[in-house]
């Protein structure tokens, strides 16, 4: 501790934390803790213009921290926000933000742990896609933000010799992001993202697998084909598109690779292609 | 010329009033080119890998100055600066090069982690070495002289042994650093405080501003009924503020002004139109002095 400088340091009168903590460090655990905490009293010896204590005045930081995660989180989960209600998620986020304060400076990647925690909000059950949804919320901020790269031309991938296509492995967009779901999220973040009427989405359609990708400047969100993710995901993970396909086959019986190619350079997020035979991984 | 304020370290930045850049208004800029001193943006808002908000900052930079504004990096904690947030702000510094880089007295990381507010320190000798080896940090980390801002502030420690213009004008003794004064912080807290703005002001070393920010507090009150203004970025510039703003232009000169509106944020034609008030009135002021520069000495 630096600062040995005679000035008496202030005492943290009826405080467990005084003989431990001193000075400088103590006064900003205290703060922090009573920050979060809205029935702990403001710490002692935080006055007033006359010298006294209020609490009114330590619940304005209070308060900025606590509105200002909610509003984080309320810019990041849009549609979350309108399937529960203003009232509803306010109630569910300003429970999220003391159990799960920032770790971070960086605000725009605070919010991670949402779809988790609605998982486990007992309130909250009774809409089965909600932690789902929420997590397509997220994997739209994350690709918003995530690092830029410049998608393959269909011509490019044109020139990979036939022969070379299934031990080839592919590289895909830094912003791509992939959710499966039981639910038809992707249905449901389109009928509700717009603002206006929402559509009616019937819940026993089936699963929708989304792919959430930034190739320029827009986010964009599409319905993978069956067993696509799986395929993706395999991809992703640095495995040739032989062994990908076996991936996206197990998923679903349905799996067409031509389809889920297709789509992947429709996507445009594709944005590398390796046709080198595997690489010395388990060669024994 | 400003009597001092350009002794410190010139910098390119134009003696014009800018505005805190909006995702609302990305197109509308790089759409109309408007007529404007600067921008500014927070760090922490383009500590993404990619995406947006790099591709217009990086476009809108091309035509106009910057100036770059933190707001994590907690030079107020006990607790060392991190050193990952720092070097994320070199890295950001190297890319757009703005011509200021600024950041508060205040604190927001704790053992627990981060929170997201400016929060209040003691005015003590002790906090005062700490911050001072805090911005010593950051100025060699970043390779230039950083501004630092007065709070707004709703409390006050009962330990402080330190007035905040005696605390922050030791800081910029011993480091060097130069300062950002907000005049709507400076108007909250001495509301909050119950302190005279215009001894705050006559007492703040002046000599040392490099930027001057502006914004709209909200009001509200106390257990006792007793005033309590909220630094909330929401609203227009208040009449009282301007009023300050006026009398520091008067004692330093037109100086590059930031018109804050963070929450609530309007149409571009009404944040531009509180930006070329404040213009005006340092051109109003700027021309007085010229004709009787006597003035300068008259307070």
């Amino acid at each position: 501790m630096i600062g040995a400088t005679g000035i008496p340091v202030f005492s943290l009168e009826g405080s467990e934390q005084a003989s431990v903590m001193h000075g400088f460090a103590a006064r900003q655990a205290d703060f922090a803790r009573a920050i979060l905490d809205p029935v702990r009293p403001a710490p002692a010896g935080l006055v007033g213009p006359d010298g006294r204590p209020s609490e009114r005045r330590f619940a304005v930081y209070r308060n900025n921290v606590v509105v200002g995660l909610i509003e984080t989180l309320k810019a990041a989960y849009p549609v979350a926000r309108r399937l529960v209600g203003e009232e509803f998620f306010a109630a569910m986020a300003s429970l999220h933000v003391v159990a799960e304060p920032p770790v971070s400076p960086i605000m725009l990647d605070y919010g991670a742990g949402f779809p988790a925690f609605i998982a486990r909000f007992e309130p909250a059950a009774v809409l089965a896609y909600l932690p789902d949804v929420a997590r397509l919320e997220r994997a739209w901020v994350e690709a918003y933000h995530a690092a830029e790269a410049s998608p393959l031309s269909p011509s490019a991938l044109g020139q990979v010799p036939p022969g070379d296509v299934l031990t080839m492995r592919l590289t895909l967009h830094p912003t791509v992001r992939i959710v499966r779901s039981a639910f038809p999220i992707v249905s449901i973040w389109q009928a509700n993202v717009g603002g206006d009427d929402a559509g009616t989405v019937a819940l026993d359609a089936g699963g929708e697998d989304a792919l959430v990708a930034r190739p320029e400047t827009e986010v964009e969100i599409r319905r993978l084909p069956a067993g696509a993710a799986a395929f993706m995901e395999a991809l992703r993970a640095g495995a040739p598109i032989v062994e990908a396909m076996k991936e996206g086959l197990f998923a679903s019986p349905c799996f067409d690779l031509a389809i889920a190619l297709r789509g992947m350079i429709e996507a445009n997020v594709i944005v590398g292609y390796d046709v080198r035979p595997a690489r010395s991984e388990g060669a024994a | 010329m400003p009597e001092v304020a350009s002794k410190l370290s010139p910098t390119s930045m134009p003696r014009r009033a800018g505005v805190g850049l909006k995702a609302e208004h990305y197109t509308t800029i790089l759409e109309t080119s408007p007529d404007i001193g600067f921008f500014e943006v927070h760090a922490e808002n383009y500590m993404g890998a990619g995406g947006p908000p790099h591709r217009y900052l990086s476009a809108i930079r091309e035509r106009y100055p910057l100036s770059l504004h933190g707001v994590g990096l907690s030079i107020g904690a006990d607790r060392p600066l991190d050193s990952d947030h720092l070097a994320r702000l070199r890295q950001l510094v190297e890319r757009y090069s703005p011509e200021l880089f600024s950041e508060h007295l205040a604190w927001s990381s704790h053992e627990a982690g981060f929170l997201n507010d400016l929060l209040p320190l003691p005015y003590t000798n002790e906090t005062l070495a700490r911050v001072v080896e805090h911005v010593d940090q950051v100025q060699e980390a970043l390779g230039r002289r950083m501004l630092l801002e007065n709070p707004s502030t709703y409390l006050a420690f009962a330990e402080n042994t330190w007035g905040e213009t005696d605390f922050i004008a030791e800081i910029a003794r011993r480091t060097g650093c130069c300062l950002l004064l907000d005049v709507n912080n400076v108007h909250v807290a001495c509301t909050n405080q119950d302190w005279d703005p215009i001894a705050y002001l006559d007492a703040y070393p002046l000599s040392h501003v490099q930027e001057i920010h502006l914004a709209g507090f909200a009001p509200d009150a106390d257990e006792e009924g007793r005033p309590l203004l909220i630094d909330a970025h929401d609203r227009p510039v208040d009449e009282t503020v301007w009023g300050l703003f006026a009398h520091t232009i008067e004692r330093i000169g037109p100086v590059p002004t930031l018109i804050e509106w963070d929450a609530n944020v309007p149409d571009w034609p009404v944040l531009k139109a509180e930006a070329e008030r404040a213009e005006r009135l340092m051109a109003d002021i700027d021309g007085g002095r010229r004709r009787t520069p006597a003035l300068n000495h008259a307070h």
